[in-house]
């Protein structure tokens, strides 16, 4: 059983969420990620999203524009992100997940990516821009052995469009929680558990719902929802405002801890 | 004349998915698939309605001034020695160049999508300018992304653009340029993808886009085809267009694909010549990638981040090449070069000194190509030259470099 699915099956049996966190790899530097990742490893989480940094992230919002540029001027190139999953790897059985647009991959060659990161020690691939119709019409982005591929649903997906989506999905099934970019959000979308019951319909994999949550209130609503709760920009804030202080890991960890116990405990 | 939307069936690209050939096709975010779905089908429906074409030809003939002219050339042909080079005169149409054939048929669309909202990105500010109008004229509210630089380079457009009562957002991240406008608007179609249309402004994109912004400016290539035949009885031996996305370049050439005399020559921005970073000319020095919806020719690094691109034309200065036009330079259909900056101001002031026409510095690097082939064809050869755009919007920008002068505007 891969990772994920054994973090999911053991947390189900817990009857808990699970706390997935969203960091941009080589966010402030590619030697700093790694203690990141450590950092929210204590304070609980227990799936780890690492942003590829790209040039032209579309779909995200500014502070995850910013933190790209941050990385790729510090020098993070996709075989140094490799490089540095495999440092994690060695010290850490956490499930690592990459967050990716498709050029970076395309570039490096679908298919060797998918090789060289899981021989690293990463377990899957969201590649935000590749949706399912065109992964099923291009042989080259056909899913290959080595990476689960995580899938997104949007609040805009039709549900006669629910079926195509998921099937083929492993890992977790990514809800984006509202339409828009990535970012902080206070308002969170009031229907996320009619949301995750249409899409569970259809599959039996785990649904994580993300977008936006940064409060504990909003990490606990969507534990109750949902298989998992997705804090991403949140954490990219704090990584960016303390990025110059030392004790920037510990930091990241006491802002994550209590969110990671409130999604934790919020159908206790 | 053959209707533009009227495409026979068999044998085109792109297929129901936006693949033409290898490239093409909808790599874009779930949130915004099932919007470009519902627009392909819109589509799909309103090309087939004979209501919707006669409404579009209504106002291309009456609120745009269509048909343009096909106009001769005389002195230049002369002193070219050449080939007799003809102009289509997009640059006559209203708002000043070929984009507003797209930016109408778009809001046409959208009204029948029941969207109130429309965004757009602009890059020379042409298609803010061409949106900006239609959002009047159709009563919309409209929001243009620009880059910051662009916006200083094309202050001209985006006063226009207020005018008309449209919202300029400028865009600071990257180099602020087109690249960074076109992801600007995505993340607002994003967010507002239930009450918004985006007029992208380019054959670029996901699909449907490529396809429906080359349909909407087919009407280029059918009004020349038709004019050729009336003023030489026989078809021209040579097309030359600029391609910064390729939009002006697809209309113009579309409707001649099947004549196989025929020669067509795209013509991208050069820059201070191909040196990396300095030019935008994908085809030469790029590579095959998937940028801001599409798999096409880009410039990118080895890691595939997009590089820098550079030309004095705004409206050429972009990273990748709309999807059709990398498809027909694998076939071998149409030939692509490219002009550098100083050879498209020096075209720019020798239309402007043989003709009293000022082309905007886009179309400069088309007439920079034809000044360097026409002198070498038969006298019996025929060119025509899409003039997409008029140059009032750079006259301050060509000033500086031309006279060394600062142009307060």
């Amino acid at each position: 059983m891969s990772r994920i699915d054994s973090t999911f099956s053991r947390l189900a049996g817990e009857n808990r969420a699970a706390f997935v966190a969203y960091l941009c790899a080589g966010d402030p530097t590619l030697e700093a990620t790694p203690e990141l990742v450590a950092a929210l490893e204590a304070a609980g989480a227990n799936i780890i999203e690492l942003g590829l940094p790209f040039s032209d992230p579309l779909a995200d919002g500014v502070v995850n524009q910013m933190a790209a540029d941050r990385a790729l001027k510090a020098g993070a190139t996709t075989a140094g992100v490799l490089r540095m999953i495999e440092a994690i790897r060695r010290r850490s059985e956490i499930p690592l997940v990459l967050f990716t647009y498709l050029n970076p991959v395309y570039t490096y060659g679908f298919e060797r990516f998918h090789r060289d990161a899981a021989a690293a020690g990463a377990d899957a691939i969201l590649a935000l821009d590749l949706p399912p119709d065109e992964a099923a019409r291009n042989a080259e982005l056909a899913r290959h052995e080595g990476l689960q591929q995580i899938r997104l649903v949007a609040p805009t997906t039709p549900q006669e469009r629910l079926p195509l989506v998921v099937s083929g999905a492993e890992g977790f099934i990514y809800l984006v929680s509202r339409e828009g970019v990535t970012g902080v959000q206070d308002a969170l979308a009031d229907n996320i558990g009619d949301q995750v019951a249409l899409v569970k319909q259809h599959t039996d994999v785990p649904v994580c719902v993300g977008f936006g949550i940064h409060k504990e209130e909003q990490a606990a609503a969507v534990a109750r929802a949902a298989d998992g709760v997705v804090v991403g920009s949140a954490l990219v804030r704090l990584v960016e405002k303390h990025r110059a202080e030392k004790d920037m890991p510990k930091r990241l960890h006491d802002f994550a801890a209590p969110l990671v116990r409130a999604a934790h405990e919020a159908r206790a | 004349m053959e209707k533009a939307l009227d495409l026979p069936q068999a044998n085109s690209v792109p297929d129901a998915h936006g693949h033409f050939g290898p490239f093409g096709g909808m790599f874009v975010p779930e949130t915004l698939m099932a919007a470009l779905r519902e627009l392909d089908e819109a589509y799909a429906l309103a090309r087939g309605d004979d209501a919707f074409q006669e409404e579009l030809d209504f106002l291309l003939r009456e609120y745009c001034g269509r048909p343009t002219p096909l106009y001769f050339a005389e002195r230049w042909t002369e002193e070219l020695g050449g080939a007799r080079i003809y102009l289509k005169r997009e640059d006559l149409l209203h708002t000043g160049a070929h984009k507003i054939n797209n930016a109408l048929g778009q809001i046409l669309l959208a009204r029948r999508l029941g969207k109130k909202r429309i965004i757009a990105e602009t890059g020379a500010g042409q298609h803010g300018v061409a949106t900006a109008t239609v959002c009047a004229r159709f009563g919309m509210d409209c929001v243009i992304y620009m880059g910051r630089v662009d916006m200083e380079r094309q202050a001209l457009n985006v006063a226009r653009m207020r005018f008309l009562g449209a919202e300029v957002r400028g865009v600071e991240a990257g180099q602020a340029t087109l690249k960074e406008a076109v992801n600007e608007a995505m993340r607002d179609w994003v967010t507002n993808v239930r009450s918004t249309h985006y007029i992208l402004g380019s054959a670029l994109g996901s699909h449907p886009f490529p396809m429906m912004v080359r349909d909407f400016h087919r009407v280029i290539g059918l009004e020349a085809r038709e004019q050729i035949m009336l003023k030489e009885g026989r078809l021209p031996d040579l097309l030359v267009a600029c391609v910064g996305g390729g939009s002006n370049a697809i209309g113009l050439f579309h409707p001649f694909l099947g004549d196989e005399g025929v020669r067509m020559t795209g013509v991208e921005a050069g820059g201070d010549g191909i040196t990396r970073g300095r030019h935008a000319a994908r085809f030469q020095g790029g590579r095959l990638g998937v940028l801001q919806g599409t798999k096409t020719w880009l410039l990118a690094d080895d890691d595939g981040q997009i590089e820098l691109t550079h030309s004095v034309s705004a409206g050429l200065d972009y990273a990748a090449v709309g999807p059709e036009h990398a498809w027909l330079q694998e076939r071998g259909r149409v030939d692509y070069t490219f002009a550098t900056d100083k050879e498209a101001l020096a075209a720019f002031q020798e239309l402007a000194g043989t003709e009293g026409i000022i082309p905007a510095l886009e179309t400069a690097h088309a007439m920079a190509h034809v000044s360097k082939v026409a002198g070498a064809m038969k006298r019996d050869r025929l060119i025509i030259v899409n003039c997409s755009g008029r140059g009032d919007k750079d006259v301050a920008q060509a000033a500086r470099h031309v006279f060394g002068e600062e142009l307060k505007l």
